[in-house]
């Protein structure tokens, strides 16, 4: 409204710096007005008012009563009366009183309609086939009809999971996928990465990108600490976590699956946010030999947005010693806010894979070579160093 | 000449299935059971003696009836009505102590299955997700009926060291489920409400009576050394198992589990066998690929199946009427 800046009377509170309340230097304030007990308003004021709204006071040919929905406005034009008067003769008037056209007398047939038609919107053109095989699928469930893999894996959940997943990823941490060619499309691989954020969000997000842009179901390799967890283990098991050992993961590598490992482990996740994006010490190379056996190609991932989630500013060694924990994590919002300072900080991620470092090349003895094992972790260790620094310069501000 | 067979342990219901068997096989010429308490099924041509294994006399009746094969399957978690927790110790370690050194001192003995089970893999958070028999347990074996498991397997395997004319068979078998054989799962599955742990859904393995006699069987009259885990393949989760079952989980903390089950369970009418909680918390599955392999058979019914065998032949649960049931 252009005219509302030459004549300042109906600004709203924010108006960063213009004229606005109380800020006004040749005419009296909203505020000053009402307190002088409903002072005629300027004349000049309700001509421009009908100037901006010329097809209201056209078509209605009445004298210039505000109708806007803005309701701290109202006072200023004299009344509750007159507005009620307005709503009752408006055909425009956005929420009509209840009862006004009839809502407890819409017909049985206009429901089922409403009904279908919401259906078909929600399901999509197939709706009635797309219902009945979820009504199958729930009785299935209800009778435990269902096949749960020797790890714990119970495809159901896992995609509820990952439905759930999804929206965050997007749009609170407006994920950007890179590399996402580098994830086999089929054979059994190792993805690596780099851990961090005090909760580790960064399994879970890297869960969802290999499932939504490689089409595969990554399963976790998690600490023994997730499994002695209540609910935690149980989620971690029934959306494809297995035990962090080598046994596990030449099983699951064997099979041809894709495992997710993170060898900082508890030093990557718990580390101040000071020292974010350092890699910690590569555990003790196991994963290399785990690869090396089974002859499946390495996958690095870089995570960068997941240090600056709960940035961890301080630590209650004593409590965690108590509860059995790695670390109790102070962030600037934690215990302050309590559960609410649970709610991850909306950084901007960038996920990227990186080329598969081959290890069929290896005869399968290499595996009981610490040498070679401590090489092959230390080259894993810096390409993902040396993506985090490169993609860090790309993504710029970590919020915005 | 046919092979002259001791079956320990007949009292109970594998061991008792099992002797009987044995008797129609035309390799065995005898079956002699052993037990100290009088067995609850007719035994047919089995010749019972009722004696204390964990007494010198099983080293007399070793030499009277020329044993040459001993089928240990007296090693049990405490069942109702034969033993409490203290009693069951004894017979399994103490009994298995005696038994081995009548073996030693029996030159005619050259074959020794055991029935042991797959409480010796114990059940904790650190566990690998499927055990094979080279993995030891990693947690839950420091009481109860795991220990007493790891410890008989231990004087087994030293026997074999003693005496390695003689040919050791090792049969982990896994929780037997069958509504014809008294089990721990068998009576928690028959609760109404199934007590269980908050926050936690063990993946669990079941295995058919079927499948052990026939693997008990066959190490007995064939030699077949080595170690074995016996039982169902494929998992089930202990909601899972709640469902097909239609019966509600009452899910209690953690944190005083035993105590409240044991309450609950008791007022149930029913029994509650202290080593099923650590089994309801984390579970336990072992990997069988060596017993079709190595050992040559095949399991003819998986977990699921036989729990769907279970759910069958059981009452129906409470939650039935909410679907129709499968299998």
């Amino acid at each position: 409204m252009d005219d509302s800046r030459e004549h300042p009377i109906v600004v709203p509170i924010g108006t960063r710096g213009r004229p606005g309340r109380g800020s006004r230097s040749d005419s009296p304030s909203a505020a000053a007005r009402s307190l002088a007990n409903g002072a005629p308003v300027p004349s000049a004021t309700a001509a421009s008012r009908s100037r901006v709204r010329p097809e209201q006071s056209g078509s209605t040919r009445r004298p210039p009563t505000w109708t806007a929905p803005t309701p701290p406005l109202t006072s200023i034009d004299g009344g509750a009366g007159d507005r009620g008067r307005g709503n009752g003769g408006a055909e425009e008037s956005p929420h009509p009183p209840p009862g006004a056209d009839g809502t407890d007398d819409i017909p049985v047939g206009d429901w089922i309609a409403a009904l279908l038609a919401a259906a078909q919107e929600v399901l999509g053109e197939d709706w009635e086939a797309r219902s009945a095989v979820l009504v199958a699928q729930l009785r299935k469930r209800v009778t435990g009809d269902y096949e749960v893999d020797p790890f714990g894996l119970d495809p159901q959940i896992q995609e509820i999971a990952m439905a759930m997943l999804r929206p965050m990823s997007r749009t609170w941490f407006r994920t950007e996928i890179r590399g996402a060619e580098n994830i086999p499309r089929e054979g059994g691989a190792l993805i690596v990465g780099n851990h961090s954020g005090t909760i580790p969000l960064d399994a879970a997000m890297t869960m969802l990108a290999v499932n939504d842009h490689g089409g595969r179901t990554l399963r976790l390799l998690g600490a023994d600490l997730v499994f002695s967890l209540p609910f935690v283990g149980e989620l971690a098991r029934k959306t494809g976590a297995t035990l962090a050992c080598n046994e596990d993961a030449e099983r699951l590598l064997r099979r041809g699956e894709v495992a997710g490992v993170w060898p900082e482990g508890f030093k990557g996740v718990g580390k101040p946010y000071a020292e974010r994006y350092k890699l910690q010490r590569f555990g003790r190379g196991g994963f290399v030999s785990a690869a090396m056996r089974t002859g499946v190609p390495i996958v690095p991932v870089s995570i960068v947005g997941a240090e600056e989630i709960y940035p961890m500013v301080g630590n209650i060694p004593s409590l965690a010693r108590l509860l059995g924990l790695p670390y109790v994590p102070i962030t600037p919002l934690f215990p302050l806010l309590g559960p609410l300072g649970l709610v991850p900080l909306p950084s901007k991620w960038i996920i990227e894979f990186g080329e598969p470092i081959r290890t069929d090349a290896y005869e399968e003895s290499a595996a009981d070579d610490p040498m070679l094992v401590f090489n092959v972790t230390d080259q894993v260790r810096e390409t993902i160093q040396q993506t985090l620094y490169s993609l860090l310069v790309d993504r710029g501000h970590p919020f915005f | 000449m046919g092979r002259v067979v001791l079956v320990t342990g007949v009292a109970r219901d594998l061991g008792a299935r099992l002797a009987s068997t044995l008797c129609d096989d035309p390799a065995i010429d005898k079956v002699v059971g052993i037990d100290v308490f009088p067995p609850q099924h007719d035994l047919g041509r089995v010749k019972f003696v009722r004696a204390d294994i964990r007494t010198p006399v099983v080293g007399k009746v070793l030499a009277v009836e020329d044993i040459d094969t001993v089928v240990h399957m007296n090693v049990a978690a405490p069942e109702r009505g034969l033993a409490g927790r203290g009693a069951a110790k004894e017979l399994n370690v103490i009994g298995t102590m005696q038994l081995l050194a009548a073996c030693q001192a029996a030159p005619a003995v050259d074959k020794l299955v055991l029935q042991s089970s797959t409480a010796v893999y114990g059940s904790s958070p650190r566990d690998p997700a499927m055990f094979t028999e080279s993995m030891a347990a990693r947690g839950g074996v420091r009481s109860g009926f795991p220990k007493d498991a790891v410890e008989v397997e231990g004087y087994v395997r030293g026997l074999g060291r003693r005496r390695p004319d003689i040919v050791l068979s090792i049969l982990r078998v896994g929780d037997v489920l069958s509504p014809y054989i008294s089990s721990p799962f068998g009576q928690y599955f028959s609760l109404p409400v199934l007590p269980s742990v908050l926050g936690y859904d063990p993946r669990l393995q079941f295995v058919h009576e079927e499948d052990v006699l026939n693997v008990l069987r066959r190490a007995t009259t064939t030699d077949r050394p080595g170690v074995f885990n016996v039982t169902g393949p494929e998992v089930v989760t202990l909601s899972q198992a709640a469902r097909r079952l239609a019966k509600p989980l009452l899910r209690l903390p953690s944190v005083g589990f035993t105590s409240a089950a044991t309450r609950l369970v008791r007022a149930m009418g029913a029994r509650y066998t202290v080593e099923l909680t650590r089994l309801l918390t984390y579970g336990r599955v072992v990997d069988t690929t060596a017993l079709g392999d190595d050992f040559g058979y095949e399991m003819r019914h998986t977990t699921g199946r036989t729990l769907d065998e279970f759910v069958e032949l059981a009452s129906p649960g409470a939650l039935s009427a909410l679907g129709v049931h499968h299998g």
